[in-house]
């Protein structure tokens, strides 16, 4: 079966391929690609005045399943992803129970394949039960397909314990992703610590509860040679450690997401839960600085830390709803913002999204070329919508975007040469 | 902030002017002239998640005063089940045909998840480390009973104002009205950014410079609990460099007031011959407080009626 994208600006960040042309897809592989090598015929996609690009791979989802299906299931989560342009996701373990071994791993994998709308990559837990003290089965998650290990949703408290974590998983080059959070010095905050917490009464979590832990970790990892990845990157602190440690060659790599790109404390209205994250909202100066990290390379990807809640448990107090926002399908408008805004080029903004997460955890895809994955992304770049989030595909609405004007809109997901998104 | 402030009292940080001193002008008149019952066939859910004798029995009085019925429902009490979310429990009890919702809550922010899911007006008796804006009024209420003006006083408020619902509403309500407000506590429970919360707030660690010809020195409670939290060593040390003595109340000006939104421990933070001294105008300031939450209740209520009477 062939699929050609005819007529589209193709666009590979990996090879800064930009022009306009047609791509062909034979079976599950990219054929070719280039100016005038394809003619119209039955299947074919017009894609004249859009980008195509490769797929987006979002190293940083919660796909709630198993265990909190009323939030998110596999199902929804992977629908969600491909309407977003996201062709793979990877999947954090702190489901109920925690993907801690092969069973639940290949679960994962398997479950993705029958629903066919992405690619779920499991990420396994680090301990037994993400609680931080036992390793978790990592070799047998290995052999079951897991890209990577985290405990996110917390940071492993225990230095040795990570220390031990990051030698074992050295053997498999594995990366060690941290949810970089030291619980002493966050302990009862709900927003980010600054003029912005003090106006709203509410705890805050400090920039330096988040830096503290990215600069033990770094020693760490430049200790043992692991692979070291920081979640949710989000402050200017942070961004200072990585970039020294880049700078010695510590085989160090961080995202930040699209909300921490885009918002600030300041932007909390009327203690809407739905602008409650963890990490959370930073300052303006932080804000500042992830989006320079991220154009000058310091931060390789940008990832959505997709966390569905449902609409029950965000209508609580501040303080007591669950951290955690929605963002797989509004993650293309949000970077693009960046770019228009003349803070990102197009083609860093789009190798964030795709062929740096690849190499981030090595994973196929991220690059149009011939004999590459067909996992292809179509979106319109200027084209506007409103954030309506009892629209999506994600069982769950907790959005700080809602009601807002987006441009930037996704046409076709292309996984493996099958259409599995389309815009209506 | 918010879609609909004018038609709750959820916080002096979203009141302008004008509305500030609108209520302070009917306290004052309803002070020289006890008002009529507007509020008659009106009831109001008094609705508190933290114990208060204090607050909830003033307000349950400026109701009555006005002619409203009170329906009180605490926390303890078995009508807000263990664990009922709450707007669960606001949804049940505004089928009680109610037509205002007090609420004192122990999270910041909480009126204002009401407010939103609610078509009645909520006053904020207090939520969290927030705000309580009836307290500011009052306490407005009592400084301009003594000083005529607010503008251009040293105001000092001296305590745990990291944690202080009184301390926001006070340094909002007072800085917008021209005063210097002077925080004064330890640095642990005084972080620096709460001088950019306003005009002309400054942070003080030491209390001496704080109560240095202050006009107004508010005194704070104190929460020993504090101290399991490691914001400052011991009750003693605490004593030592931030209770309001007598003899440093003597750097105040001679005709300072000393305040205090109660509860207060007489020995901690406030000397016994300080809050009992002719300086204290605590006990009036628990008298001004229904005179203040009448004039709110029947601005939220009322007010085509109270705009008649007063005009
Ligand atoms: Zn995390």
């Amino acid at each position: 079966m062939n699929l050609i994208l005819q007529g589209g600006r193709l666009f590979d960040p990996a090879s800064g391929r930009d022009e306009t042309g047609d791509l062909v897809i034979q079976e599950d592989k990219i054929r070719d690609l280039g100016p005038g090598i394809a003619a119209a015929g039955p299947g074919v996609l017009d894609c004249r005045g859009l980008i195509v690009c490769p797929g987006f791979i979002d190293l940083h989802v919660h796909l709630r399943e198993p265990g909190q299906e009323y939030k998110e299931t596999i199902e929804s989560g992977t629908r969600a992803a491909a309407a977003g342009g996201f062709t793979a996701v990877c999947a954090m373990p702190n489901t109920h129970p925690v993907n801690d071994g092969a069973g639940a791993t290949a679960y994962l994998i398997q479950r993705a394949k029958e629903i066919g709308a992405a690619r779920v990559y499991p990420v396994g837990a680090i301990t037994q039960g993400s609680r931080g003290e036992a390793l978790a089965a990592i070799g047998a998650m290995r052999r079951a397909g897991a890209v990577a290990l985290s405990d996110d949703g917390r940071p492993v408290m225990n230095g040795q314990i990570l220390r031990r974590a990051m030698e074992y998983a050295a053997r498999f080059g594995l990366p060690i992703v941290e949810h970089a959070e030291d619980l002493n010095l966050s302990a009862g905050g709900v927003m980010h610590e600054g003029a912005a917490a003090l106006r709203l009464g509410l705890r805050g979590i400090s920039a330096e509860s988040e830096a503290a832990m990215v600069a033990r970790d770094i020693l760490l990892a430049e200790r043992c040679g692991a692979r070291l990845h920081i979640a949710h990157l989000s402050t200017a602190a942070s961004v200072r450690l990585v970039a020294a440690a880049k700078a010695r060659g510590v085989p160090v790599t961080a995202e930040v997401t699209p909300h921490h790109l885009t918002l600030t404390d300041e932007d909390i209205r009327d203690y809407d839960a739905n602008f409650k994250m963890n990490p959370p909202l930073r300052a303006a100066a932080d804000r500042e600085a992830v989006i320079a990290a991220l154009a000058d390379g310091t931060i390789d990807a940008v990832a959505t830390d997709h966390a569905p809640h449902a609409q029950h448990e965000k209508a609580q107090e501040f303080s007591r709803a669950p951290f955690g926002v929605i963002g797989l399908e509004t993650a293309l408008p949000l970077v693009l913002r960046l770019v228009a805004a003349g803070r990102l080029t197009l083609r860093r903004a789009l190798d964030a999204l795709t062929a740096r997460p690849a190499q981030v955890f090595n994973l196929p895809g991220g690059r149009l070329e011939p004999g590459a994955v067909a996992d292809v992304t179509v979106f319109a770049p200027q084209e506007t919508w409103v954030c309506d989030p009892a629209r999506g595909f994600s069982k769950s609405r907790n959005t700080p975007f809602a009601g807002q004007t987006l441009a930037g809109r996704v046409r076709h997901t292309i996984v493996a040469g099958r259409v599995v998104y389309s815009a209506g | 902030m918010g879609e609909s402030q004018s038609r709750h009292l959820l916080g002096i940080a979203g009141l302008e002017r004008p509305a500030i001193q609108a209520l302070l002008d009917r306290a004052a008149a309803m002070q020289r002239r006890p008002p009529e019952k507007l509020l008659a066939g009106r009831r109001v859910l008094v609705l508190f998640y933290e114990p208060s004798t204090r607050t909830r029995t003033s307000f349950e009085v400026a109701a009555r005063r006005l002619g409203a019925e009170t329906v009180s429902v605490t926390a303890s009490a078995s009508s807000i089940e263990k664990g009922e979310s709450l707007l669960d429990t606001v949804y049940t009890l505004r089928a009680m045909a109610v037509d205002a919702i007090i609420m004192r809550h122990g999270e910041s922010g909480a009126p204002f998840l009401v407010a939103r899911h609610v078509d009645v007006p909520v006053i904020n008796a207090g939520d969290g480390m927030h705000e309580h804006p009836t307290q500011a009024l009052l306490d407005a209420f009592t400084i301009l009973r003594h000083k005529g003006r607010i503008a251009g006083l040293n105001v000092a408020i001296v305590g745990d104002i990291l944690h202080s619902r009184v301390a926001r509403s006070n340094l909002w309500l007072l800085s917008r009205f021209g005063a210097r407000v002077r925080l004064c506590g330890p640095p642990s429970l005084l972080p620096a950014e709460f001088a950019a919360l306003g005009a002309g707030i400054e942070c003080h660690h030491q209390l001496e410079p704080a109560l240095d010809g202050a006009d107004v020195v508010m005194v704070l409670r104190i929460q020993m609990e504090r101290m399991r939290e490691a914001f400052f060593p011991s009750e003693a040390e605490y004593v030592h460099y931030y209770s309001v003595t007598a003899e440093r109340l003597r750097l105040a000006r001679p005709d300072a007031i000393v305040m205090h939104p109660g509860p207060m421990i007489r020995g901690v933070e406030i000397g016994a011959e300080v809050a009992d001294s002719p300086q204290s105008v605590i006990r009036e300031q628990v008298e001004n407080g229904v005179l203040i939450r009448m004039a709110v209740l029947e601005q939220l209520l009322a007010p085509a009626e109270a705009a008649e009477k007063s005009a």
